[in-house]
């Protein structure tokens, strides 16, 4: 519902407006001419949606994406044999077989680099694009994404266009100055349960006669509201109560459903959250919704990070490389765009003592993220790493680059003008560093 | 109580139970006004009802007595009565109960977590983003701004204390003062100083005006020290000659050498003379309390968008003033007043002006941090809280109070979906008490409501207060009332609920209705 809740407010959104567009006018010429090496052309974006697979924490490069099998021991502990994938010149690592077995599918990108260890400015970097600081707290992708490829371009569906499975990150996945409109609706729950009980959503046991019973009582029980009706705070409430009845008639409910899903498929993804998560996921692009973000927790694997890894790595193994082949062959990977990534990397250098017992701190300089569908060519690498992992030996990707392209890719231009209420003049991404937006992948 | 009811009604007796009600129902006509007209209590109200009747614009009648107690719980300690404390205050009978409540929870320890509340949203106490106190100068500042509220520091020296602050941010609390900011070069600290003493924004100001002001901040500094995290806030002590100086209401001074110019603009602003240093407090001491400012925004004081009701304004300000900025008075003051203690309808209906002009109470939506400690309170649960910062993991004690969540890093879904303050500029914009579709889906649909409008009847919650009186239908209905809405069921509301549970719709049903009205979800 509308947040411009008296009249200063609204003369403020409209001065702001103004001003915002007086200074997208003024700022346009600056973008003819202010492109710089690796700007991808925005008008060439097919995508329609984005599954965000947010591995939580920080993922090792070394054990997912950037095997160095000869970097001995105090590198790769005992995984130093990866596996050769379906495409030329790819490697990974020995504990993602099933990933292995459908490479052409995706790219790796092994040189993103943000150069910070702190898991808060890390992930706000990941999520925003931004480094901290300035004054300004910005929207992650989602928001954006959700605003422009969403609210902005008339999406209307029962199903919000922002979806968080199904904790909130809380400030990463928030909508930053864009504002409360904007922040994603989050499941709740637990996919692998069932039913999956999808806050405000699902109720187990409610039946639609009982939901609308209580509506005619809250009608007549709502004593002060019919005392007020006319004051603008309480129809507003009236409003926003009879939009979110019409959000539980209908189908959406049901794309909440996983049972109706054939038991095969949901197997075929592992009958975990994880898996379950992503086939909940592909529902939701199925249906048109814009962002995704599946928040994959554990990752931070400081102590004991092979045992944690054996343990939990074929879970999404199974799960990431059944989505991207279902997408496939559904014809609903060229439109969406799946991304893999957590805040930074691991340290190279495993710690084999006490209080570690083999463990990986967090690390910044450089890291691995993955990039299907959407237009994003598969099969490919982009940069290179030194041979422990710890440098970056060819073509840094920049955070802001790296979501830059996903942009593109979706046809939102990184450089257009991020058009907000509080009328902040920003683009929707930093320009492109001297390295670029990755091109070599479109 | 209520589920020993619930279940004995539903199990054995509806009809009985439908006649009970008709037979002891009192009815009550207007729960929520009293018919006597706004009669002027003190000086605040003969100002008001002047202001008002200039613009031809009458006051609203006074509230009910269960208006008024909800509303004074909420404003002083942002913590609904209990059903006892309810009950006690609608039976009491004598003349000057108001004035005695108001007294009574001004002491409570909740006035100074909630008003905590407050102060730490707009002094933007935050471990993280933007304004990266971490969680042990969070933790600090909080605890710096709760003492002073608690011992009701005068706001004078409150104020001094934090534009004077410096020290290291784990033990001097206010040194963080200067830590909360996105950006630290001086003029971003003339910025926040502006807008948390002065509430004025320097954005619109001319920017010879903007490096004037920042001259003041231009000797603090920061350093580092061994502690991880740790920092000192210090004064700059180089070699500087004695500067004239112009402060943003145009006037001229000095700094001499070795002064620390910080200390002038202090002597300058916190002065009983500075009518925009008194006047902000006193607006945003009745914002607090009303919900919109006589300046409203409270953090937009220029030409443009000048006091409602300009003479009430300065009579406030002058007030604390006499007072020797006791801001405990001038709350105490607030309260007291029949402009407080207005309906929530204006006399003509539907009008929104009304509302702003304090031609009657103004609604509007309990903060997410209230609300949230309402239904903790309504249903005997205790809410979870997630910290997105992995290290320190912080985590709160079962029952903890959401209003006195020091940090808002911690957080939850709850918190997000209904807008708590992000404390990322002070502005009073950070919170976001909008109405959106999570909030209605949340409380209709939720699995959390619905269970506990089902254990609110009864398996399994064993109510405290079961004194073993006789179950009677009516007594029970109260309790339930009284529990969510602070007041006694009106007539026409038994009615409907018998008639409900006649139907067959589960009594859990009548609970979630409640939790869902308006009235409950509102501030009025």
């Amino acid at each position: 519902m509308s947040t411009l809740n008296n009249l200063e407010d609204r003369r403020q959104f409209l001065k702001n407006t103004v001003a915002g567009s007086l200074a997208c006018a003024a700022g346009s010429r600056g973008g003819l001419f202010g492109g710089t090496a690796g700007n991808t052309a925005p008008k060439q974006g097919k995508a329609k949606s984005v599954i965000q697979i947010w591995m939580w924490g920080g993922p090792s490069h070394l054990d997912t994406f950037d095997p160095k099998p000869g970097a001995g021991k105090d590198y790769c502990g005992t995984w130093d044999k990866p596996l050769a994938t379906n495409a030329p010149h790819l490697e990974i690592s020995q504990s993602l077989p099933n990933l292995a077995k459908c490479a052409d599918l995706y790219s790796v990108v092994r040189t993103l680099t943000h150069r910070s260890n702190h898991h808060e400015t890390a992930a706000y970097q990941m999520q925003t694009g931004r480094a901290p600081g300035g004054g300004l707290v910005y929207p992650c992708v989602g928001a954006v994404i959700s605003k422009i490829k969403g609210y902005d371009a008339g999406y209307n569906d029962k199903i919000p266009p922002y979806i968080v499975l199904t904790t909130s990150q809380g400030r990463f996945s928030e909508s930053g100055f864009l504002g409360q409109k904007y922040k994603p609706f989050v499941t709740g729950g637990d996919p692998s349960k069932m039913p999956f009980i999808v806050s405000g959503y699902v109720v187990p046991g409610m039946t639609e006669q009982r939901q609308s019973r209580r509506q005619e009582l809250l009608q007549k029980l709502d004593t002060f509201a019919n005392a007020a009706k006319g004051d603008q705070l309480v129809d507003e409430i009236g409003i926003a109560r009879e939009n979110a009845v019409q959000l539980l008639q209908g189908d959406a409910v049901k794309t909440f459903d996983l049972a109706s899903e054939p038991d095969k498929i949901r197997d075929a993804y592992g009958k975990n959250w994880f898996g379950q998560a992503c086939l909940m996921a592909r529902r939701l692009v199925q249906r048109g919704v814009p962002y995704v973000t599946i928040n994959y927790k554990g990752w931070d694997t400081h102590r004991r990070h092979f045992e944690t890894l054996t343990r939990r790595q074929p879970e999404w193994d199974a799960g990431l490389s059944m989505l991207l082949k279902e997408l496939a062959d559904l014809g609903l990977l060229d439109t969406t765009i799946v991304w893999w990534g957590g805040e930074f990397g691991r340290t190279p250098k495993i710690g084999w003592e006490s209080p570690w017992f083999g463990g990986r701190g967090h690390f910044g300089n450089c890291f691995s993220a993955v990039l299907a569908g959407g237009g994003f060519k598969g099969g490919k690498t982009v940069g290179e790493t030194d041979s422990t992992g710890s440098k970056i030996q060819k073509r840094p990707v920049e955070v802001a680059d790296f979501l830059g392209s996903i942009y593109a890719q979706l046809g939102i231009d990184p450089d257009g003008k991020l058009l907000n209420e509080k009328g902040i003049d920003t683009t929707n991404m930093p320009a492109a560093s001297e390295a670029g937006r990755l091109i070599e992948l479109v | 109580m209520v589920n020993n009811f619930w279940k004995h009604t539903l199990a054995m007796n509806r009809v009985c139970f439908c006649a009970a009600v008709f037979l002891c129902g009192l009815v009550y006509a207007n729960p929520f006004e009293e018919s006597a007209s706004f009669k002027a209590v003190n000086e605040i109200d003969a100002l008001l009802s002047s202001s008002l009747s200039k613009q031809g614009v009458q006051p609203a009648p006074l509230c009910s007595d269960a208006v008024f107690m909800r509303r004074v719980y909420l404003a002083v300690l942002g913590t609904l009565p209990t059903a006892e404390e309810a009950k006690k205050f609608l039976n009491d009978k004598s003349a000057t109960k108001r004035t005695t409540l108001i007294d009574r929870l001004l002491e409570r320890p909740e006035y100074a977590g909630y008003w905590t509340l407050k102060w730490a949203d707009l002094l933007r106490c935050k471990a993280e983003f933007p304004v990266n106190l971490w969680p042990n100068g969070a933790a600090v500042y909080y605890r710096w701004i709760h003492d002073s509220i608690r011992e009701n520091k005068p706001y004078n020296r409150f104020a001094r204390e934090l534009l004077l602050s410096k020290g290291s941010n784990f033990r001097n609390g206010e040194s963080n003062f200067y830590r909360a900011v996105a950006n630290r070069d001086a003029e971003s600290l003339a910025e926040v100083a502006a807008l948390t003493f002065m509430g004025v924004q320097t954005g619109p100001w001319s920017s010879e005006k903007q490096k004037q002001m920042a001259v003041f901040f231009s000797r603090v500094g920061y350093k580092g020290t061994a502690q991880w995290k740790e920092e000192i806030v210090f004064r700059i002590r180089k070699p500087l000659e004695s500067t004239d100086v112009v402060f943003p209401d145009g006037t001229h001074g000095q700094v001499k050498a070795e002064q620390d110019p910080r200390q002038v603009f202090a002597d300058w602003l916190v002065s009983p003379k500075n009518k925009q240093f008194n006047e902000n407090i006193a607006n945003r001491i009745w914002y607090w309390l009303f919900g919109n400012g006589l300046v409203d925004p409270p953090d937009n004081f220029s030409d443009e968008n000048p006091p409602v009701h300009p003479a009430l304004l300065s009579y406030l300000a002058e007030e604390l003033v006499r007072e020797k900025y006791d801001m405990k008075h001038l709350v105490r003051l607030i309260l007291n007043s029949a402009a407080f203690q207005q309906s929530s309808f204006p006399v003509k209906r539907g009008s929104q002006q009304r509302q702003e002009l304090f031609a009657a109470y103004p609604v509007r939506r309990l903060d997410a941090e209230v609300l949230q400690d309402a239904l903790s309170q309504i249903f005997g649960v205790s809410a979870k809280y997630v910290s997105e910062v992995p290290e320190p993991f912080a985590s709160l004690p079962n029952h903890y109070r959401t209003i006195m969540i020091p940090d808002t890093s911690l957080t939850s879904s709850f918190l997000e979906t209904f807008g708590r303050a992000t404390r990322d500029s002070g502005l009073v914009s950070d919170r976001n008490n909008g109405i959106t579709e999570s909030q209605m889906l949340f409380l209709m649909n939720s699995a959390e409501i619905n269970q506990w409008a089902t254990n609110f009847i009864g398996q399994g919650r064993n109510r405290k207060n079961n004194t073993g009186k006789p179950n009677v239908p009516r007594e029970a209905a109260d309790e339930m009332w009284l529990q969510i809405l602070s007041r006694y069921p009106t007539g026409e509301e038994l009615k409907t609920a018998a008639e409900a549970l006649r139907s067959g719709t589960p009594a859990a049903d009548i609970v979630w209705a409640l939790i869902n009205s308006t009235e409950f979800l509102c501030q009025h």
